[in-house]
């Protein structure tokens, strides 16, 4: 079954293959499971999750984009407690390979609280960070846009975890290249980028914003050309291994993505409007490689500077 | 759930802008999935051009068909008018939970606004095959968006119309025709499906209980995304997985 030449290694683990379905668009994984056999995943990152449950926004939380969609969920989680005791149990039943836990926290008390109980968790290999959060203490300001706070959170979590962990990126910034350096002189094992990019839609007819929270997080097609230059320049300024994600939406996205220095490839939004399309990617690869003369997938790591 | 392939049988108006879509398929898949639709579930319609689907209510089923009603509202739904018969459409289906018909009793009332009609179509027709024949109360704005009438009709089922104009049957919402009718007198359980704010007027006035189906703009319509949850007195419930169907005293508006 499993195709050495897909095969990816980083921070000490080995994924079968490099294709991993992005936070909040998989859920946890249960619902997939009952379409396809989700083992031929080489990984998973499941829903943002908070300390405390939350309800998320207020709806509508979806909006329509040309090549792409805003949302606003909010971060809607049953909270780490719940998630630890009932549904990592449940995907556990069905799912057999690495489990990246994506958090969010709304200070560094969160972070540090969740990365702990997270690392516990056997079936977690990756702590994936998400700091494309509002920081309570300083204003609501999102931690993810400054050097500095990214830097405090990593070393703080660096300090507990028992795990690898990768600081998920905000492309909301001027410079990104200055906040994974940031990162990396924290300590970070590596980076995912990119999250979602801050959008609008009106609504002409009734002039309203679509969403009900006005502003909403955009993704898709639409961003992965950008997504693309951000790994682009992440993968010449650090040396960290690199998660790539935005608008992958096929095995030439794959490609293309880890040729601009990603290590592994996280498809979100494609998720959606394909639920097979994380398995039809995995299952085009060797044939693309083969007309590509691609011997081994981690041949082509990077090789565009 | 499954992804299928469909051919378009055919795509027809039933009224300026309001379209009857018939889909098929030989897939054995489909087949057997069509034999099990509960009224209140929906499909998810992939369209060339936009980048989400479009959730839409199955509105009839026979033996080897599915039929959907919809209004043109936008550009996805203007582009799906313009396809026509041996075209193929790509669709998710069946998606979330239908009506619960054993909660009925023997004379419950169904209660439709606007394109929130064509669901009730289906379950009055399962409702029948139990032996039970439900009263059927449906408003529209005007006489031209009236819908599937005959349908209910030549089910047998007593029907009644209202509209916002009053350009045929009773004048007004289907709130003020169901009060002035006394309906929860007579009827012992309502489902109900339209605008919200028609939803939410009914829960305020019924005294029976009875069963509301909710809509909410979708990422995905089977249950990953979380963008299209409701709050009920259970929690959060996300409308196209737990729902769209809720016990109308659980829906939080
Ligand atoms: C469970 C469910 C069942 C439905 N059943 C029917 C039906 O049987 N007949 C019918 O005519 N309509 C039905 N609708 C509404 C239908 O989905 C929308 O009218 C349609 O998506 C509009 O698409 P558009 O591109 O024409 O409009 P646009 O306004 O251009 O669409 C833009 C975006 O908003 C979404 N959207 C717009 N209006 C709605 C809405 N009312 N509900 C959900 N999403 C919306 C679209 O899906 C799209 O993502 C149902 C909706 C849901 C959630
Ligand atoms: C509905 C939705 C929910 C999301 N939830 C999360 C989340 O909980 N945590 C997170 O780090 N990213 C979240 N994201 C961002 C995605 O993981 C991904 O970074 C982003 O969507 C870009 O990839 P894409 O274009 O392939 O979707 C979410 C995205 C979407 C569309
Ligand atoms: S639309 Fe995605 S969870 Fe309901």
């Amino acid at each position: 079954m499993m195709d050495k030449r897909l095969q990816i290694l980083f921070s000490g683990l080995t994924l079968q293959n490099p294709v991993i379905p992005a936070s909040g668009t998989y859920g946890y994984g249960l619902e997939f499971a009952e379409l396809y056999d989700i083992n031929c995943l080489g990984a998973l990152s499941i829903k943002g999750t908070t300390v405390e449950p939350r309800h998320g926004n207020l709806t509508p939380r979806i909006a329509e984009c040309e090549a792409g969609l805003l949302n606003s969920v909010g971060l809607q989680n049953p909270g780490v407690e719940e998630v630890k005791k009932t549904i990592l149990p449940q995907l556990r039943q069905v799912y057999h390979q690495p489990i990246i836990a994506n958090i969010s926290g709304f200070s560094i008390d969160d972070y540090v609280y969740l990365t702990e109980a997270m690392s516990e968790e056997e079936q977690v290999e990756i702590i994936e960070v998400n700091i494309s959060c509002p920081n309570v203490h300083n204003g609501g300001m999102s931690f993810g846009v400054d050097p500095l706070s990214a830097a405090t959170i990593t070393k703080a979590v660096k300090a507990v975890a028992t795990k690898p962990v990768f600081v998920k990126l905000s492309p909301n910034v001027t410079d990104i290249v200055a906040i994974a350096k940031a990162c990396e002189e924290a300590g970070a094992d590596g980076l995912c980028l990119i999250n979602t990019l801050l959008g609008m839609r009106i609504d002409i007819a009734r002039r309203s914003a679509v969403l009900n929270n006005r502003y909403g997080g955009m993704s898709g097609p639409q961003i992965f050309p950008l997504a693309l230059r951000m790994v682009n320049q992440v993968a010449n300024a650090t040396s960290l291994p690199i998660i790539g994600c935005g608008g992958v939406s096929s095995a030439k996205d794959v490609i293309e993505m880890m040729m601009a220095g990603a290590h592994a490839v996280e498809i979100g939004s494609a998720n959606l409007i394909d639920p097979f399309v994380c398995k039809k990617i995995i299952e085009e690869l060797p044939e693309l490689m083969d007309r590509l003369k691609i011997e081994n997938l981690t041949d082509i790591i990077g090789i565009i500077k | 759930m499954q992804q299928l392939q469909l051919n378009i049988l055919s795509n027809t108006p039933l009224q300026v802008g309001i379209y009857h879509l018939r889909l098929a398929s030989a897939d054995l898949r489909f087949l057997d999935l069509v034999e099990h639709i509960r009224a209140g579930q929906f499909v998810n319609v992939a369209i060339r051009g936009k980048y989400l689907r479009r959730p839409i209510s199955i509105s009839d089923v026979d033996s080897e068909s599915l039929s959907l009603v919809y209004k043109v509202v936008g550009e996805g739904t203007a582009l799906l008018s313009q396809m026509s018969e041996g075209d193929k459409l790509d669709v998710l289906m069946p998606l979330g939970n239908g009506f619960t018909l054993a909660r009925s009793g023997s004379r419950p009332v169904l209660i439709g606004g606007g394109v929130g009609v064509p669901p009730l179509l289906l379950l009055a027709r399962q409702l029948l095959q139990q032996g039970i024949k439900a009263d059927i109360v449906l408003g529209f704005n005007t006489r031209h968006d009236i819908i599937l009438y005959n349908d209910f009709l030549s089910l047998g089922c007593p029907t009644l119309i209202s509209t916002v104009d009053g350009s045929y049957g009773q004048k007004g919402l289907v709130t003020d025709v169901l009060k002035a009718q006394g309906a929860n007198s007579v009827n012992t359980f309502f489902y109900a499906c339209g605008p919200k704010p028609m939803l939410r007027a009914l829960k305020e006035q019924m005294t029976i209980e009875g069963e509301i189906s909710l809509e909410e703009r979708m990422g995905c319509g089977f249950g990953v995304c979380m963008g299209c949850t409701c709050q009920t007195l259970q929690g959060s419930k996300r409308i196209c997985r737990e729902g769209p169907v809720f016990k109308a005293s659980d829906v939080i508006f």
